[in-house]
């Protein structure tokens, strides 16, 4: 007993790194080794997801088919989703809620440490499964992400390796969940109440029990796809007495969650980021916990919105339309506090900056297209055309993306103790700032003109905003490996050290650490006081 | 001085280019590209129309205050300005009247948006029906009171043009990827019923000039309606992703008036009793080798191949497999029925019989297969009767 409590202390006092390679990285429990490797693994998955958007982008530049037959073309797309969302958007939130919440609730580590490496290296062995389905002899999963049966159950052998991976995936999001819930309810430095935590940590919390939620859901929709495919089940087969638009009502109900945590944390990281550049305390940080909540509860009673062509009864329709409206209250409630936070602050625009208010106003042209998909009559002309492609990148790119570019710019002095280049964070910023309107806007145009998305080739109508679209596609693809270059000279070139606080206005307990934080955050719980958290529980 | 208005001017320069480039690229008549939604020909076009604008608006006028408030902020509310911060951090006035506000107007939106939907989906009584399947990568189109029905499919020189590497111009085909050879033809001004299904997977029948989509599911019939005012063309796709050639299932809607409908749906009688009597005629085999080469092309080339070869892995080979080369009475039953979990359809409830004999005699005696096998009409029809 006391020689265990030795060790500890030992422990404690001195910052070991473990030396070796595979120790250091395989074995891993501690929080930012993880979160590092979570942030690397989405990155590299951001690019191969990537660069089969290129090849999309590209198929699209002129009408006529001039690079790849329409079955590879299918798998494109699906595989450019799948990998964005399960590969890309979402680990990189588990990068960022592993760095950040031991550091931001004054706590040494994340509470399960073991869990946590396992919930990593699941991933690159799912993803390693997903990929190789392009190379096998069926081909990849060619279904669209949403993989509605009976079209998915076309595909061949390689099926089941899909459904697999979706499973590990889910797995290791559910694991990261209950990681997130347990450190967060647990880990918290004496004094550290739920509201007084930085706005980042809530919309994680939220996030974990919408993720612990709906995981199971979609899990259980694609192992019935894999029983129907390969053992003779009927879930989804009408001959059989089953209904192929059940599976839609599961996969959306998991679905629209789904969107939500991958916006969440991005609300999360634009309130931290948005205050201490504006030197001046988030607005109203217990309505915007409130919002989140309320988002969150919304998410999962709006699911049929994703499927008004489906034939549902009218009051179907009425319901799902007044409920999907209803969102727009809390998220237009996040919006206003973020403008009322910038409202008479002293702001600056470093890189984080930047990026956070680009945010603000296109996630919000999302949410405003968002808003007009809700209405089920117009929507019946909206759905399944370029309009809705145009609607959930402009929420998925300049929103999630962009707000982990803020997040990653935000903190990476933080992580690596020296600060970036500003001046090629600031072209990064302009560059995709600019490129990502030319690439998604005028695909509003053409959905409202008539192109149905997930075509690989369309009528001439249609050929000046594709061509449009594509460079903006381009100069966005290659505005990122800029983004790779600042991150990889700030970590290991910069000879500018950072400083504890790194940013004036920057307030919260991970500005209290040095910069790079020792390896176990807090060994001793913080003092928490006024002077060093962001957010003081309100005066009524 | 000069840094500090750098990230103004930046912005300033990068929302005016933006805003130029979209304006300039979407004023009409510019590049001739359309960019708004379609009024279409029908009242429930209208409807969506309608109620596209209104939410548009509302939505442009909500970002215009959002942002402009926003861009005052950040031009004012400058460090570099020497603007000092405020401190205040909540207003319990301000949250609750940016909550009513909002539930306000989405009441107000709610009104007409309910409305639009009922008056769209709320069927009036119909003096026609029309059933509509949709097939991997076709579509049928029954007149269930006229006893018609046909395949529409895209157009052979679109078909031609869309293959990889064709050297076809898409600019030289007239209506590339948006033509068929059997469009369908309705009456204008006659209020229609549609019967929407399919046989495979999900597709979805879309002409935005009708304002509406539905899907077709198989197992499933989901109804929808119209009525035309203007006779004329229009011109549709199918809307959900169904597999290789989603992007190559055009929808052709041709609207005649009244009386030019019922000539044409008298011609259409007339095939089809013609039809019967070819069925019960026995066919000589070069009659059926050649019929068979022209349905082999239009139909089963774009997966099987005009060679015969096939498109690994999903589209096997005919040429030298051992279906097509196996018992004419297997045979037959694939191709009437289909494979289950295959892109291979039940051509018996899309092809006429003399077709379907015509190119089962073709593939198996075609590609290097040398069954010698002549198959009948009435062969088809007897074994498609039980």
């Amino acid at each position: 007993m006391s020689h265990e409590s030795h060790e500890l202390a030992h422990d404690d006092h001195h910052d070991h790194k473990p030396s070796g390679f595979l120790d250091r990285w395989l074995f891993t429990t501690n929080h930012k080794d993880i979160g590092t490797l979570y942030l690397v693994f989405s990155l590299l998955m951001f690019f191969i997801g990537g660069s089969m958007a290129m090849v999309i982008r590209a198929e699209l530049f002129m009408p006529g088919l001039q690079l790849v037959e329409p079955e590879f073309f299918n798998q494109m797309t699906t595989m450019h989703a799948l990998i964005m969302v399960f590969g890309a958007v979402m680990p990189a939130w588990v990068g960022f809620a592993n760095w950040m919440i031991p550091m931001m609730i004054g706590a040494p580590d994340m509470a399960l440490p073991r869990m946590n490496n396992w919930s990593f290296w699941i991933l690159p062995f799912a993803f390693t499964m997903l990929l190789s389905t392009l190379f096998m002899d069926s081909g990849g999963p060619a279904a669209g992400w949403t993989l509605y049966p009976p079209l998915s159950l076309q595909g061949g052998q390689s099926f089941a390796f899909v459904v697999f991976a979706v499973h590990m995936m889910g797995i290791s999001s559910i694991m990261g969940s209950i990681n997130v819930i347990a450190t967060i309810l647990n880990m918290r430095a004496p004094g550290m109440t739920l509201l007084k935590m930085p706005l980042f940590v809530w919309t994680w919390l939220i996030t974990a029990f919408l993720l612990i939620a709906v995981m199971p859901v979609l899990a259980g929709a694609v192992t019935m796809l894999l029983t129907d495919h390969f053992f003779g089940t009927s879930f989804f087969n009408a001959a059989g007495g089953g209904d192929p638009v059940m599976f839609q009502h599961i996969f959306w109900f998991f679905g629209h969650p789904e969107v939500y945590i991958m916006i969440l944390p991005a609300f999360g990281v634009v309130s931290e980021i948005i205050p201490t550049f504006s030197r001046k305390p988030l607005f109203g940080y217990t309505a915007m916990v409130y919002a989140t909540a309320s988002i969150a509860f919304l998410s999962f009673i709006v699911w049929a919105h994703h499927m008004f062509t489906v034939g549902m009864p009218l009051t179907g329709e009425l319901f799902f339309m007044y409920a999907t409206m209803l969102i727009a209250v809390p998220t237009g409630v996040k919006v206003f506090n973020w403008v009322s936070t910038m409202w008479k602050g002293s702001m600056t625009f470093e890189t984080p900056m930047l990026f956070a208010i680009a945010f603000v106003v296109l996630f919000t042209i999302g949410g405003l297209s968002g808003l007009m998909l809700a209405m089920a009559a117009a929507d019946l002309q909206y759905h399944d055309t370029y309009f809705v492609v145009a609607h959930f990148h402009y929420v998925l790119v300049p929103g999630s993306i962009f707000a982990l570019m803020a997040g990653t710019y935000y903190w990476l002095p933080k992580w690596t103790g020296h600060m970036y280049s500003e001046k090629w964070g600031k072209i990064h910023f302009w560059m995709s700032a600019i490129s990502v309107n030319i690439l998604f806007f005028p695909q509003h145009y053409l959905g409202l003109a008539g192109m149905p998305r997930r075509i690989p080739d369309y009528s001439t109508q249609f050929a000046d905003f594709n061509m449009i679209s594509s460079i903006g596609g381009f100069i966005f693809g290659a505005s990122q490996l800029i983004f790779v270059g600042v991150i990889v000279h700030c970590v290991f070139k910069s000879r500018q050290a950072a400083t504890g606080r790194v940013w004036e206005g920057a307030k919260g307990l991970e500005w209290t650490l040095s910069s790079p934080p020792p390896y176990h955050s807090f060994n001793t719980p913080p003092v928490i006081d006024s002077t060093t958290i962001a957010h003081v529980e309100e005066a009524h | 001085m000069k840094k500090q208005n750098t990230f103004i001017v930046a912005a300033a320069v990068t929302a005016a280019v933006i805003a130029a480039f979209w304006l300039l690229l979407a004023a009409p008549g510019y590049t001739g590209n359309k960019i708004n939604m379609t009024q279409g020909v029908t009242s429930q076009s209208l409807i969506s129309y309608q109620l596209h604008m209104t939410i548009l608006w509302i939505c442009v006028v909500i970002g215009v205050i959002v942002f402009s408030a926003m861009f005052i902020s950040i031009v004012l509310h400058r460090k570099s300005r020497g603007h000092e911060a405020a401190q205040f951090t909540h207003s319990t006035k301000a949250e609750i009247i940016w909550t009513i506000i909002p539930v306000i107007i989405l009441v107000v939106m709610a009104v007409p948006a309910t409305k639009a939907l009922v008056n769209m989906e709320v069927a009036p009584e119909t003096e026609m029906t029309i059933k509509i399947t949709g097939f991997q990568w076709r579509w049928k189109y029954e007149y269930v009171e006229d006893g018609v029905a046909f395949i529409s499919s895209l157009q052979s020189n679109s078909n031609a043009a869309r293959q990889l590497a064709s050297g076809t111009e898409p600019s030289a085909v007239e209506n590339y990827l948006l033509d068929v050879d059997n469009p369908l033809v309705i009456p204008a001004n006659t209020k229609i019923k549609f019967l929407i299904t399919a046989d495979d997977v999900i597709h979805s029948w879309w002409v935005p000039a009708l304002g509406w989509k539905r899907d077709a599911i198989p197992g499933f019939i989901n109804e929808a309606w119209t009525e035309v005012m203007e006779p004329g063309i229009y011109r549709g796709q199918c809307a959900e992703l169904c597999g290789k050639d989603h992007g190559f299932m055009p929808i052709v809607l041709n609207v005649l008036p009244k009386a030019e409908f019922q000539a044409w749906i008298q011609q259409q009688q007339q095939g089809m009793a013609n039809e019967q009597a070819e069925v019960k005629r026995l066919w000589a085999s070069n009659e059926l080798m050649e019929q068979g080469a022209e349905v082999y092309a239009a139909q089963c080339a774009t997966c099987h191949q005009a060679n015969g070869q096939g498109l690994a892995p999903a589209f096997p080979a005919l040429a030298g497999s051992a279906v097509v080369n196996g018992p004419v009475d297997d045979n037959i039953e694939v191709v009437l029925h289909g494979r289950q979990n295959t892109a291979m359809p039940a051509w018996g409830s899309m092809l006429s019989d003399s077709d379907i004999a015509a190119v089962l005699t073709y593939t198996r005696n075609t590609f290097g297969n040398e069954t010698g096998d002549v198959v009948q009409p009435q062969t088809i029809a007897r074994i498609k009767n039980g």
